[in-house]
């Protein structure tokens, strides 16, 4: 009835903020740009067109379509079975089927690679690639779902009669919005991963970018190759807009009622070993290997050195999940809420850089760092910017996806009391959006400290996270001395990810 | 036989870090360190102060290190201890550390570059971003060992051998052109991405010609050689008969013995025969980046990676060749005045992206 305030110019205290964000995201494009074009327009063309190009982009299309497919089909139904059903020991999957996400992929793909190395190639990339990422849908659907009208479900229930691929169809048709982002984050995802791709000798985008930006010195077909990549994830970030359509705001002041859960019966049994065969897969697999590493090879690294690296990761990756979130924050309300040419434009700024491989951000923020920032340049501030530009996204997917399922009747009838619009943002808004705040922090810590090529070129000199201290050991296959650092890395990202998983 | 070797190596080691630890107590109102070049070089028995690049040297150093923690870690502790420069070091890869360099241009951070093959040295030095380096540093090192604009030294070599299994291989070839014959098809083993591997490509670009090189190139991927991640694990492979044979680097060999005993080791390495191709000595450097905020520091650590401990270091840890005039290798390894390496200026070894253009045209890398 009342639709006005969704038309009404962006209030200026989100706008300004989410316009800096979206900048200091396309400064890595922008150098970019110029690193292309020092050979020559040309230059570009030509080796846009060259055939090994076009070989390239065909092949890490190929993984991130299968992967995505894959990961969703994972996902929701997964997602739906943990939050709509009374399935036996749902909170604990929950918890478990999201932990996939603190595995990093580079020590996933070692894990298996070095247990089977005819897996290298496509199939073990995939392989990786999906159990590692598919938690980016799994989250937002679980989110999605328990938050949904139960009403809903008993009217599919009433009009299907049953049928537990329909209600999952039904289900998810009402949370495509947030089905959408995830699966455009795995997507994203895919494109820009390093470590897996790496480990598995299958020469996508990222690793022959860096091959070109390493010791080939060839920094401009690198820029060339990473805008093709930029190129692709602008069409993906489009066409999850269509997909995202006019979504229905679903979320009423039922939601906030214990929902109703559908009897699975006899398919409860299946549902169980399907999740636990991705459990096995996903988590159970590598956390094995990393075991056996650290028994059969014990291990000379002192406990200190782990400790060390241990803070390393932890004091960055806090900083990091605050400031994000914190800079994330008036990004997402405005794409959530107000629908309009320049909210979606900021919004989707955020996601280019999410399509360029760490290594690039990287090199840009080396490149720009040195030059503009050099008091910050290799130190943790410049580190801490370089994670907010690469998980903006990350933070901004959660957050917009449940401010877009608050009714902005809710909105109205504030300001209808006399609220003002700061006081409902902060009175109606932020109570709603806190337990997606949460888990978007939650997030991003978890992905910082996961994160490999950032990390690499832009820590403060002479200080080593878990992640970059695994990185070194896997590549000269020194199990024993990689042992530690993964099984630490496993302990402390994926407790949190329980945490954050079970307080969300 | 190897079990014996090791042992007098890792006593000369501690002797030598006794000696140094002992020269820097003697000599306690100056900084000093006991093995600069000067104190073992014949032609000066009273080094001036302005020889010794140590001299003058104080405050902290930034080393981009290509070369591992596990490595050199030790060593520059040593360092720090010997001459009182406190070292700030950044590990990663070679070519990265290079690239990042290459993308800091004049504003980089760091003092000194410390890098695992020439290649990177060479990439840095033609983007101008090395300074020359102190005439007693370089006349440690023989010419064909470093750069010819004095802009960076080799501190250890590796030699690109043929590494075999016996059980497969009777007499293994002794040039490249042979791995070329068609009894070799799917026996050879090699590491496409590895930096080394490419080196030998560079060098045999330089030493033939782009063209002949591209019909070597081609007909050995006639011969659809195996593709290895890296070079332990190119070892690894035909240790354990997976292929026959491999190009690699010497040292893979003797770090798998010390690590597993040599009862349980079947491959062998055979190097190559006097100037062929396939027996390039690739060496680890460094050098001084050109705008470094510690110039002292900076020339005082690359002489000391020049000197008697660091040479002695790199000889027995890493079973590598050592550089300087007067040094001898670990004594399982041949003497390096035996190998005859084919003649080759490696600052010429920059030329990587032509390599690896060539390299993906005949199908032997994907870019």
């Amino acid at each position: 009835m009342i639709r006005a305030p969704r038309r009404t110019a962006l209030p200026a205290t989100l706008l300004i903020p989410a316009v800096l964000a979206g900048l200091a995201s396309l400064a890595p494009l922008a150098y970019l740009i110029d690193v292309a074009l020092n050979r020559g327009l040309v230059y570009v063309w030509d080796e846009i067109w060259r055939e090994r190009t076009l070989r390239l982009v065909a092949r890490s299309l190929a993984l991130a379509a299968a992967v995505t497919a894959v990961s969703v089909l994972i996902a929701v139904p997964s997602a739906w079975v943990v939050t709509r059903t009374t399935l036996r020991g749902r909170h604990i999957w929950r918890v478990v089927l999201a932990l996939p996400l603190a595995i990093p992929s580079y020590l996933a793909a070692f894990a298996w690679v070095s247990w089977r190395p005819t897996l290298a190639g496509f199939w073990g990339a995939f392989l990786v690639l999906t159990i590692a990422s598919y938690p980016y849908v799994f989250l937002p659907a679980t989110a999605a779902f328990s938050r949904l009208d139960p009403a809903l479900d008993e009217l599919a229930t009433i009009h299907h009669r049953g049928g537990v691929v329909r209600l999952i169809m039904f289900s998810a048709q009402q949370a495509r919005g947030s089905i959408a982002a995830g699966a455009l984050l795995v997507a994203l995802y895919v494109l820009s991963d390093f470590g897996a791709v790496a480990t598995m000798r299958f020469d996508a985008f990222t690793w022959v970018i860096y091959g070109a930006y390493r010791a080939g010195f060839n920094p401009s077909r690198a820029a060339v190759l990473a805008l093709i990549l930029v190129i692709l994830a602008v069409i993906l970030i489009v066409s999850e807009a269509a997909v995202r359509g006019r979504a229905v705001a679903t979320m009423t002041s039922r939601s906030m009622h214990r929902p109703l859960r559908i009897r699975l019966g006899s398919s409860e049994i299946i549902f169980h070993l399907v999740l636990s065969a991705i459990v096995a897969v996903a988590l159970a697999f590598p956390i094995w290997r990393v075991l056996v590493w650290v028994t059969r090879y014990g291990s000379d690294q002192s406990f200190t050195d782990v400790a060390i690296a241990l803070w390393g990761s932890v004091r960055y990756s806090l900083m990091a999940a605050l400031v994000t979130v914190l800079v994330a924050l008036p990004i997402g309300i405005l794409a959530g809420k107000y629908r309009s040419a320049m909210s979606s434009a900021i919004a989707g700024s955020t996601y280019v850089t999410h399509a360029l491989p760490g290594i690039v951000v990287a090199i840009s923020m080396v490149f720009i760092g040195v030059r503009l920032l050099p008091s910050w340049y290799l130190e943790a501030p410049l580190l801490v910017l370089a994670y907010v530009v690469l998980f903006l996204p990350v933070a901004v997917s959660g957050i917009r996806s449940i401010v877009s399922q608050i009714p902005p009747q809710l909105d109205d009838v504030a300001r209808s009391l006399g609220s003002s619009p700061l006081q409902t943002v902060r009175r109606v808004s932020l109570p709603l959006i806190l337990p997606g705040i949460a888990a978007s922090t939650a997030l991003v810590l978890l992905a910082a400290m996961k994160e490999l090529p950032v990390t690499m070129l832009l820590r403060p000199t002479g200080t080593e996270t878990l992640a970059t201290r695994l990185w070194t050991q896997t590549t000269v296959s020194d199990y024993a001395a990689a042992g530690p650092y993964a099984l630490a890395l496993i302990i402390f990202v994926a407790l949190p990810t329980a945490l954050a998983t079970i307080r969300s | 036989m190897f079990a014996r070797s090791i042992r007098p190596a890792a006593l000369t080691l501690t002797a030598v870090l006794a000696l140094a630890a002992c020269g820097g107590d003697s000599d306690s109102t100056s900084t000093t360190p006991a093995p600069s070049p000067d104190s073992t070089s014949s032609e000066t028995s009273e080094p001036s102060p302005a020889a010794d690049p140590c001299a003058e040297a104080s405050g902290s150093v930034t080393v981009y290190s290509g070369r591992s923690e596990a490595l050199v870690a030790d060593l520059y502790t040593q360092f720090t201890t010997d001459t009182g420069v406190t070292v700030e070091v950044r590990y990663g890869d070679s070519g990265e550390l290079a690239g990042q360099i290459l993308t800091e241009g004049s504003s980089s951070p760091a003092d000194v570059f410390f890098s695992q093959d020439a290649g990177a040295l060479g990439a840095v030095a033609q983007a101008g971003l090395f300074t020359t380096l102190a005439e007693s540093t370089l006349d440690r090192i023989p010419v064909e060992f470093r750069s010819q604009d004095d802009l960076w030294i080799g501190t250890s070599g590796r030699v690109r051998v043929l590494v075999y299994n016996p059980t497969l291989v009777d007499t293994p070839p002794t040039t490249i052109d042979e791995l070329l014959d068609p009894s070799w098809k799917g026996r050879i083993g090699f590491a496409p991405t590895n930096a080394s591997w490419q080196s030998f490509v560079t060098a045999l670009r330089v030493i033939r010609g782009d063209d002949a090189a591209r019909q070597w190139l081609e007909a050995f991927a006639a011969n659809t050689p195996v593709p290895f991640e890296k070079n332990a694990a190119l070892r690894d492979g035909v240790n354990d008969g997976q292929v026959a044979i491999g190009l690699t680097n010497h040292y893979y060999l003797y770090e798998k013995i010390a690590a597993e005993g040599a009862d349980t080791v079947v491959a062998q390495n055979q190097y190559l025969a006097p100037g062929d191709v396939g027996g390039l000595i690739n060496v680890a450097g460094v050098g001084v980046i050109g705008n470094t905020d510690n110039a002292p520091g900076a020339q005082c650590l690359v002489s000391y990676l020049a000197g008697d401990v660091a040479q002695e270091y790199f000889a027995t840890r890493s079973f590598e060749y050592p550089l300087a005039r007067g040094t001898s290798a670990d004594e399982v390894l041949p003497e390096i005045e035996s190998l005859d390496p084919p003649v080759l200026d490696l600052s010429d070894l920059s030329s990587i992206a032509e390599t690896q253009e060539l390299l993906a045209d005949v199908g032997l890398l994907t870019l």
